[in-house]
């Protein structure tokens, strides 16, 4: 097919060419790249006020909010956090995977405009029409408790604009492929990109369809709109949202572990298998938040809880062996290869990209990815549904593991793609280490509240001016103030993250990028040992083998202890 | 980050391949815990689920009452009602009524909501259920302790959610 006979291609775009990666740049993408990530970050600093007032007041000794404020400012976190800061940065991702790295023209910049501009003003629809105090309904809206129309205008007009961007996406990698701007495969980054588009795009439609008729059902133009088929269509929207986040989080790994180490994939088969694995499985899991609602039988919600057969665990499981796989071989082959893991000691701790690749890694896996797995588990889920438990679950996910990566490659586009010297320098070596153990605190918070019982979306646990009394163990107040010590953490890991952002945008020196990494400067290889093992041996990835069977114990620990929890309960069929 | 050299379609090395198997493995035995527990297990989600409308859940609940209520609590009745079918109701926001079960007994608990959803969470037990309104959802339950426990909602339900509380009673 000849280059030719696409229209798109008669499209003007203007180039530049990167001197650190050698890539050529379209501008009308470069600048896309960053109004999103703009957006993203301006409302990161939106949904991190929110995160710190909703904190202040679950921990049961400040309870700083009143009850409607609570509620409010919740349902402006989560659509703030969830849908905006994340799908924004997901789409600059989208256009730097699919323009930039392939050396491609972005088609129809001038669409990708309209995109964003719809996607802007849904979320700011959303935003002033919640704290009008006009929808306190949760992100959810769990039909009947009914929004005012504008909230659910404002999520449709959201994601329509993300569809468009999407389809801009896929128009620019065939483009690209059209157009011969690369050569052979795409790239397992780009690729990890394209899974990641793929479950956005049955993600959107679902819904839309979920949506599109509550829009209606508020307009009283719907008389009925059923509360369990709402559900179901909902989370077939709301999970595999997150599982677009898990793609492009992984994507990212590959990404910051060979910008970090100059890693390159192991097998790029077994990567890319693993994605696949994804886009197979991975939209089954929306009945993760259905299993103990009314209505479905056990094998339905089995079958699905276990996407198949926990066939989309196994991708997770692979990429958590390929990516530190693939830094460790890079770091042995640079000389590091005592033991099992000098590669690991020898790291560069201090190149922010590197830090918040590896606790991204450890608190998505250790963390979220243990007790998403435990909770999602059909019975066990009685346990959990509802509970703390949840938010502790996914603020390992979605927080320390897809946003930490979102902030560690931020900081590489700073020289790259807004041209701009990174300031504070030292800020960034610690930045991702204090997030991390503030979000770490935070999640083990809320698992340890939540498996004490405490509900989630609670303004007042001890239920102070309820007609029934309530006691509450001790332990509980414990588990809410390590929550709360976490969150003061998190939020000054956050406000770094945002203050080296901006410094560094509206200060930084404008110039070239000079090299990829931006902390640590690439010391001479260690000359390697004598003692050392050498050859194909002292290359093959034994550190990375034995971490992960460490993974699996803990991870089998947790689990079985829950079946155990689950055991001693009262009969229930 | 870079392009794959055109043949990238190799074999996995040794470690790879024992990952793959082992996390392969352990896939399958997660799979296989649920099935093992739904026959051997005491401990099952309920499946049972009718369709009901707000009215007629509410005209149950108010025969149900009628028949085994025992006493008041702060204006809400208390029922103790035999082993079989019992009837509690969610509503903006309270639980109703208030039941009194025996330990070892068995019970159809039915619940369902006349307005908005719910959450049933008795607690510190911590077992936890979904209420919709338009479904009647059967949790066919042997309390194995007794005392008095808290029933919380933990589904958010409007401004007052954390005031909807009530207590189940199980006697010796
Ligand atoms: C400093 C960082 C953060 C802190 C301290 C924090 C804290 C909290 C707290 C206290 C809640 C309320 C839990 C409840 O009562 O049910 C919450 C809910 C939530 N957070 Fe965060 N959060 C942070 C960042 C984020 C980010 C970055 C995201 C998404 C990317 C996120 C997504 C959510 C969601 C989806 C909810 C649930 C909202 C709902 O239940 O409707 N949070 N968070
Ligand atoms: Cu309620
Ligand atoms: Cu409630």
């Amino acid at each position: 097919m000849a280059a030719e006979a696409i229209p798109w291609s008669e499209e003007k775009a203007v180039f530049r060419t990167c001197p650190v990666t050698g890539l050529k740049v379209d501008l009308a993408a470069e600048r896309l790249i960053i109004a999103n990530a703009v957006a993203a970050v301006v409302f990161l600093l939106i949904g991190g006020i929110f995160a710190l007032l909703l904190a202040l007041t679950r921990w049961q000794v400040i309870h700083l909010l009143p009850p409607d404020w609570f509620y409010r400012i919740l349902t402006a976190h989560g659509i703030d956090m969830l849908v905006a800061w994340i799908v924004f940065f997901e789409i600059a991702g989208l256009y730097f995977g699919g323009a930039v790295m392939l050396n491609a023209r972005l088609v129809r910049p001038s669409l990708a405009w309209l995109a964003f501009a719809l996607m802007i003003v849904g979320s700011v629809l959303i935003n002033v029409i919640v704290l009008m105090g006009k929808a306190d309904v949760m992100f959810t809206a769990y039909v009947p408790l009914k929004a005012h129309p504008v909230f659910y205008l404002g999520y449709i007009l959201f994601a329509v604009g993300a569809l468009l961007a999407l389809g801009l996406f896929f128009a620019t990698i065939v483009v690209a492929k059209a157009e011969k701007r690369y050569e052979g495969s795409l790239p397992l980054v780009v690729y990890g990109l394209v899974t990641a588009a793929i479950i956005a795009a049955y993600t959107l439609l679902s819904g839309a369809l979920a949506l599109v008729p509550a829009f209606f059902w508020s307009l009283g133009l719907l008389p009925n709109y059923d509360p369990g088929f709402y559900r179901n269509l909902f989370w077939s929207f709301g999970h595999p949202a997150q599982q677009i986040n898990l793609a492009a989080m992984v994507a990212i790994w590959y990404a910051l572990a060979a910008i970090t180490t100059g890693a390159t994939p192991l097998n790029e088969k077994l990567s890319r298998f693993a994605f696949i694995l994804y886009i197979l499985f991975i939209n089954l899991g929306s009945a993760h938040h259905l299993l103990v609602d009314p209505g479905p039988g056990f094998a339905w919600k089995v079958t699905n809880t276990s996407y198949a057969m926990y066939l989309a665990v196994l991708g997770s499981m692979i990429h958590a062996f390929s990516v530190p796989a693939a830094m460790e071989v890079a770091l042995r082959r640079q000389g590091y290869r005592r033991g099992l893991l000098e590669w690991l000691r020898k790291a560069p701790w201090r190149e922010p990209g590197f830090s918040a690749l590896v606790i991204s890694i450890v608190i998505f896996g250790w963390i979220g990815g243990v007790t998403g797995v435990t909770i999602g588990t059909e019975q066990i889920n009685m346990l959990a549904h509802n509970t703390l438990r949840v938010p502790g679950h996914f603020h390992a996910t979605v927080v320390a593991g897809t946003t930490l990566a979102f902030m560690g490659l931020t900081y590489y586009l700073i020289p790259l793609i807004f041209r701009r010297e990174l300031k504070l320098k030292r800020w960034a070596t610690w930045q991702p280490y204090i997030f991390g153990l503030g979000m770490a605190l935070v999640s083990i918070g809320f698992i340890a509240a939540g498996i004490q019982g405490v509900a989630r979306r609670h303004w007042d646990i001890t239920f102070a001016q309820a007609p029934f009394p309530a006691t509450i163990p001790g332990t509980v107040h414990l588990a809410l103030a390590v929550l709360g010590i976490g969150a003061l953490i998190a939020v000054v890991g956050g406000a770094m993250f945002l203050i080296i952002v901006l410094v560094s945008v509206f200060t930084g020196k404008r110039q070239e990028a000079r090299g990829l990494l931006l902390v640590v400067t690439p010391s001479s290889p260690p000359e390697p040992s004598t003692s050392a093992e050498e050859g194909e041996e002292g290359l093959r990835p034994k550190g990375t083998f034995v971490l992960v069977l460490a993974f699996l114990t803990f991870f089998a620990a947790y689990y079985l202890s829950n079946w155990w929890l689950l055991g001693r309960t009262w009969f229930v069929r | 980050m870079l392009a794959p050299p055109r043949i990238w379609w190799k074999p996995l090395d040794r470690l790879e391949r024992s990952w793959l198997t082992i996390a392969f493995v352990w896939c399958i035995f997660l799979t296989a815990m649920m099935p093992i527990w739904f026959f051997l297990g005491r401990q099952n989600v309920p499946a049972t689920t009718y369709r009901v409308s707000p009215e007629e859940y509410q005209q149950r609940v108010a025969d149900f009452i009628e028949q085994y209520q025992v006493g008041t609590e702060k204006g809400v009745p208390v029922v103790a009602p035999p082993p079989g079918d019992v009837f509690l109701l969610a509503r903006q926001w309270q639980w109703y009524p208030i039941l009194q079960l025996k330990k070892g007994q068995t019970y159809r608990l039915h619940v369902s909501s006349i307005d908005i959803q719910h959450g049933f969470s008795i607690q510190p037990l911590n077992l936890n259920f979904m209420v919709l309104p338009g479904y009647d959802y059967v949790i066919t339950l042997t309390p194995t302790q007794s005392g008095e426990f808290s029933l919380v909602c933990n589904e958010y339900c409007g401004i007052a959610h954390h005031l909807m509380v009530s207590k189940l009673i199980v006697t010796d």
